[in-house]
């Protein structure tokens, strides 16, 4: 599903987010993207999403090679792709179902089915009774909650997911990525950012691990340091944070 | 009695075209709009004054215009010749003169005044009437008043004119309308200014609109980062915005015809008054239908193409980060 090969990404100013890296997911894997601030991981995500284009090497997306997708179609390709951000990026000024909606209205779905939808991804959420409600008067796992069912309202076949559970507590954390894991079960791929180890740990996906834009098995052979693999403790992961 | 029933109660609902969800979301994109400036009312109320009154000055003046020239036609129709004969001319020839142009198929009327008549009528209006009574001789000459048939056109009045001038008992031929002539030259200089200044105004609308779409762009930059993230193309993001500068540009331009209605309504008793001074039927042209349309029409377009230009210049800049 996602590809890819040799992909540097350097900044102006010659700052490297991505070093050459290489990497696959297949479709229908739920997989995680591991390592502190400035690993690359969300440079990988932007990528994935256009956000960013590569400075070189290729991003093959769903058999796409995005570097051959011009300016005027990438809302076309992003519409394919759901997205859910650390920040929620919900719109405060209109009600939950509306923000649920949106994906759709740009889509340009009609009114009846589209709230047909909306409503069934709320469901999948567990927040169908809230809909008529603004994103304010919901609690921040809620919200995500929201930001989730906005992503997949369209039933993408790709989800990609940035520090999805970053401000969430551990509760929160784990029923978010149990809505995550059912998705995976229907078929879609995901890729997930995320510094919670423990709690990916506990959900047995495969973890890619980013150590200064490389692979950090890549990064532990050229500097010849061993981490060990182990978890990192609470105090490096709020150091992460 | 047999009434035959459509099937479309029991049909079931259809996926809509693409026509229709075209159609749909402009609706609903329109109305969102609307709905943004009615939320506002305070803010939106204060543009749309901006542009009626910006609206309104032009189309006020091209109103004046309108009417003055109104009036001096009504003029140019009455136009008469007064045609001054030679001194040396007695009465009978002059009256003998006065018929045969007055046969000429180009000329309603003739009037013939004598040189007796023209002096003690100028005695009378003049008011030198004393000073003139110690003149050896009547000095003006005798006059013929040309009124021309109301088939003529410009040209063939010059035509008149010059065969008038022609005649070898005329002295001197004076188109009364040289200075209705004059006043229609000043009203196209009017006119010019006017149409010169409408554009710099209609410049400042453009302006005016585009920077409310501007700071709108602006107050939903989140918006539009997350709706382009979601696969919003640029044309579904700017549409709500040229939605608002439609809306403006409508309301504006209807304000303002309100506005230069209201103006005619305050004007009417000045009018009455100057109507009854000429005696005359002179009454106010207001705005036709089809001036007024164009108004409106003028209004929106320059609401379309304020919101474009700001749409186009600063919808680019918003790119998710």
């Amino acid at each position: 599903m996602i590809r890819l090969e040799t992909v540097t990404k350097r900044y102006a100013g010659g700052q490297e987010a991505l070093s050459g890296l290489s990497l696959s997911v297949a479709r229908g894997e739920m997989v995680f993207v591991t390592g502190h601030s400035g690993a690359g991981k969300s440079t990988l995500l932007r990528l994935i999403a256009l956000i960013e284009r590569p400075t070189t090497g290729q991003v093959i997306v769903d058999g796409q090679n995005t570097g051959r997708i011009r300016r005027r179609q990438i809302p076309k390709y992003r519409r394919q792709i759901g997205m859910v951000f650390q920040d929620h990026k919900l719109l405060y000024d209109r009600p939950v179902a509306d923000n649920v909606a949106l994906p759709l209205v740009i889509a340009g779905v009609g009114h009846r089915e589209a709230q047909r939808k909306v409503r069934a991804a709320l469901d999948q959420v567990g927040l169908l009774h809230k809909e008529k409600q603004t994103p304010e008067t919901l609690s921040a796992g809620e919200q995500q909650r929201v930001g989730i069912a906005r992503a997949i309202v369209t039933r993408p076949k790709l989800l990609i997911a940035d520090e999805p559970t970053g401000n969430l507590d551990p509760d929160l954390s784990l029923e978010v990525m149990r809505i995550f894991r059912r998705f995976n079960e229907v078929g879609v791929t995901l890729l997930i950012a995320s510094h919670d180890i423990a709690l990916i740990d506990k959900l047995g996906c495969r973890r890619i691990a980013l150590e200064n834009g490389r692979l950090q098995n890549e990064f532990e052979d050229d500097f010849a340091i061993d981490f060990g693999g182990h978890p990192p403790s609470a105090s490096e992961q709020d150091q992460w944070r | 009695m047999a009434v035959t029933r459509h099937s479309d109660a029991v049909a079931p609902v259809r996926s809509s075209g693409p026509v229709t969800i075209w159609f749909t979301r402009h609706v609903s994109t329109a109305l969102g709009s609307l709905g943004r400036i009615v939320r506002q009312p305070f803010a939106s109320l204060m543009i749309i004054l901006v542009i009626a009154v910006t609206l309104a000055l032009p189309a006020a003046l091209h109103l004046a215009v309108k009417n003055f020239a109104a009036i001096s036609g009504n003029w140019d129709d009455a136009l008469d010749f007064s045609v001054f004969l030679r001194d040396d001319l007695s009465v009978s020839e002059a009256q003998g003169l006065a018929r045969l142009i007055g046969q000429r198929a180009d000329v309603e009327a003739v009037r013939f005044i004598s040189a007796d008549d023209a002096l003690r009528e100028f005695k009378q209006q003049s008011g030198f009437g004393d000073a003139l009574d110690h003149l050896a001789r009547n000095p003006l000459p005798h006059t013929l008043i040309v009124r021309p048939s109301g088939v003529n056109t410009s040209q063939s009045m010059m035509l008149l004119r010059e065969e008038l001038q022609n005649l070898p008992e005329t002295d001197l031929v004076q188109l009364d309308t040289d200075w209705v002539q004059r006043f229609q030259a000043i009203l196209d200089i009017a006119r010019q200014t006017i149409l010169i200044g409408s554009m710099l105004l209609g410049l400042a609308i453009i302006i005016i609109i585009g920077n409310t779409i501007r700071l709108d762009i602006q107050n939903r930059h989140d918006e539009i980062e997350v709706t382009k993230l979601f696969g919003a193309s640029n044309a579904f993001v700017r549409r709500p915005f040229l939605w608002g500068g439609f809306w403006y540009g409508l309301f504006g331009a209807s304000l303002a015809l309100g506005l230069v209605q209201y103006g005619l309504y305050l004007l009417r008793p000045t009018v009455a008054r100057l109507a009854g001074l000429y005696q005359s039927g002179i009454s106010v042209l207001t705005l036709d239908a089809g001036e007024s349309l164009g108004i409106i029409g003028i209004g929106v377009l320059l609401g379309l193409v304020g919101s474009w230009s700001a749409a186009a210049r600063h919808m680019r800049a918003i790119e998710p980060r």
